[in-house]
């Protein structure tokens, strides 16, 4: 039961302008090309935005909403975190046990745990504070039960906002930890 | 407007000049001044005169103008004033300079001598003693031609400042479009000035960030992402051939690489079991030689310029602060005290300042500081509330770091006493992450 809820996926790319061509040229081959083909599908299942700006620090937002039970933790896969902070709120607290207990009781399962931050502060420090919130959901994760190797965590730093705002209502969506099976 | 804006105002537009009928447009570049400048040394480049057939490939006094005019040690005194327009130094009339106020004068000529070569020599000269100060002559193809004028900008810099030219470097910066659902990042390097920008990496959905160039300028290592199932890594890339390879598979994320002076080693943080710290890797062999324990985070790792010493930010005080150790990991100190964030610092070349992000508190956002490690005194140059990715100039005078324009990332330059800043818009999209050549 990979995904026992039907989902709303709230997906909202604020105000990006797509520019012109690049001035950019390629001189005798020597530029190297990378493309992630897997990216377009977790950006789908993860991205959102509710764009009111009115959350506060530490509020928890529903990304994906569950059809069917509007409380049930395990429909929320995204949990927040206050400015520099990788301390799980009451309400993080609540989808984490949750999520845990339901991967502790299905062994075999992986979980990816991306730890993001807010565009404040340096990018290096940013990397450095999405691993540490993306560990914080990790050890719960752990003393819960699931097992250390079916846990991979992975920082983006502040290099994958949500919402493009400079104000605290897009800062309190980028900080985030997606929780993703 | 007093008249030393007004000069500098119309030498300015004489500049945008320049460049809106460069040969080689590059997108966009503005250029603003700060109100503390207009104090630099008063200097006239005269148009070099050209010989050739059609029109000359490249301007090089413009090239020299604006280089120096950026440097903000020069005012460039408009062509619109000048009475005389020699190209050598015997057809020089001091008295036409002397009345303009010019203190020094640079003239020049480029001389067509065969299907793709070329002669440039130039003359800078003391108006008031009425003499040639130095001269140099090149004979070059045209791809060389910028180059060399960024040659004779180095020149003309330290015989007037007694400091070395930076001109003739190179920066790296990222550059991020968004692409419909996809974030397109480019690695991209480009000459001093902006120009010539060449793509050394392309990605899609898998950020860039963190450029260092080695001190030979022929290796780039940054940060980025092999795939959405691992973490952060280090590549290193030959700039000329384009190859590249992932530094030894870490256990772990890998980030912020810094070259060692001497080449041969990388300071770089790793992330593993949840905790941030700062290792150097032997470049040759991949060792691995762990520097901080703290259960902190502890990352930008910066050398200082005898390799003996390495800045970091840490966050063990509570907030991210710089704090200093030395290349074996011992003597771990804490710098920075006032601001309640210090971040991304690096040595200037003398060793005695750093330049770094600070967040002095009040709701005032991040702007970039020069800190002077012998007094503890923190100087914020900038204005920004997201300032961020400073670099030094490989002579210390200038500070390259990224900052926005409205929601858009532009780069920005700064003298590293804070007299002149500019804004250097290279491309349409994002750009950040500066990092500036020690050589070229």
């Amino acid at each position: 039961m990979m995904r026992r809820f039907g989902t709303i996926v709230l997906v909202l790319f604020l105000g990006v302008a797509i520019s012109g061509c690049a001035a950019s040229k390629k001189k005798g081959g020597s530029a190297v090309e990378v493309e992630d083909a897997t990216i377009g599908n977790t950006t789908d299942s993860t991205a959102s935005g509710i764009g009111t700006g009115d959350t506060t620090a530490g509020e928890i937002i529903v990304v994906e909403e569950n059809t069917t039970n509007m409380d049930d933790p395990l429909g929320q896969r995204v949990v927040y975190f206050d400015f520099d902070s990788a301390n799980l709120t009451p309400e993080a607290q609540r989808i984490v046990e949750a999520h845990a207990q339901y991967l502790a009781g299905n062994p075999g399962m992986a979980v990816v745990l991306e730890g993001h931050a807010d565009e404040r502060g340096t990018r290096e420090y940013n990397l450095a504070l999405g691993e540490r919130r993306a560990n914080a959901v990790s050890q719960i994760f752990q003393s819960l039960g699931v097992p250390a190797d079916a846990i991979r965590t992975i920082s983006y730093g502040e290099e994958r906002p949500v919402s493009m705002g400079q104000d605290e209502g897009a800062w309190s969506l980028n900080r985030r930890v997606e929780i993703l099976y | 407007m007093t008249p030393d804006r007004i000069i500098r105002r119309l030498a300015l537009w004489w500049l945008l000049g320049a460049f809106a009928f460069s040969p080689s447009a590059f997108g966009k570049l503005t250029i603003e001044i700060t109100e503390g400048a207009g104090s630099g040394i008063p200097i006239a480049a005269v148009p070099f005169k050209w010989t050739g057939s059609g029109s000359p490939p490249e301007d090089i006094g413009a090239i020299v103008s604006a280089d120096l005019y950026r440097s903000g040690r020069f005012d460039l005194l408009p062509a619109s004033d000048f009475l005389s327009r020699p190209s050598e130094a015997s057809e020089v009339r001091y008295k036409d300079w002397r009345l303009i106020k010019a203190e020094a004068l640079v003239v020049g000529r480029l001389t067509m001598t065969g299907p793709d070569q070329f002669d440039v020599s130039f003359e800078l000269l003391d108006v008031y003693r009425e003499k040639v100060k130095t001269g140099l002559k090149f004979s070059v193809k045209r791809s060389q031609l910028r180059q060399v004028a960024h040659q004779i900008s180095d020149r003309i810099f330290y015989e007037m400042t007694g400091i070395e030219g930076a001109f003739n470097t190179r920066i790296a910066y990222v550059t991020m479009q968004q692409q419909d659902k996809d974030r397109i990042y480019q690695l991209m390097v480009a000459d001093s000035d902006g120009h010539d920008p060449q793509e050394i990496l392309k990605t899609t959905n898998l950020p860039v960030l963190s450029p260092s160039w080695s001190p030979n300028g022929q290796w780039l290592a940054y940060v980025s992402f092999s795939d959405d199932r691992s973490g952060a890594n280090i590549w290193l890339q030959d700039i000329a051939s384009g190859q590249r390879r992932r530094i030894a598979r870490i256990d772990g994320s890998a980030s912020a690489p810094a070259w060692s002076p001497d080449g041969r080693s990388l300071a770089l943080t790793v992330s593993a079991s949840g905790n941030t710290d700062i290792y150097i890797m032997q470049v040759a062999t991949g060792e691995l030689r762990r520097i901080t324990k703290d259960p902190a985070i502890d990352t930008e790792p910066a050398w200082s310029p005898d390799g003996r010493e390495l800045v970091f930010t840490s966050d063990r005080g509570g907030r991210p602060q710089i704090y200093r150790a030395k290349a074996d990991g011992t003597g771990v100190e804490r710098l920075t005290r006032e601001g309640k964030e210090n971040a991304g610092a690096s040595y200037d070349p003398t060793g005695k300042r750093l330049v770094l992000v600070t967040n002095q508190g009040s709701g005032a956002g991040y702007q970039i500081g020069v800190f002077y490690l012998e007094s503890g005194r923190t100087d914020v140059l900038t204005d920004g509330t997201l300032d961020e990715s400073p670099t030094f100039s490989s002579n210390g005078t200038m500070i390259l770091y990224a900052t926005k324009m409205g929601r858009e990332g532009v780069l920005a330059a700064v003298s590293a006493d804070g007299r002149v800043r500019q804004l250097l818009k290279l491309h349409d999209g994002d750009v950040r992450e500066p990092a500036w050549s020690v050589s070229r």
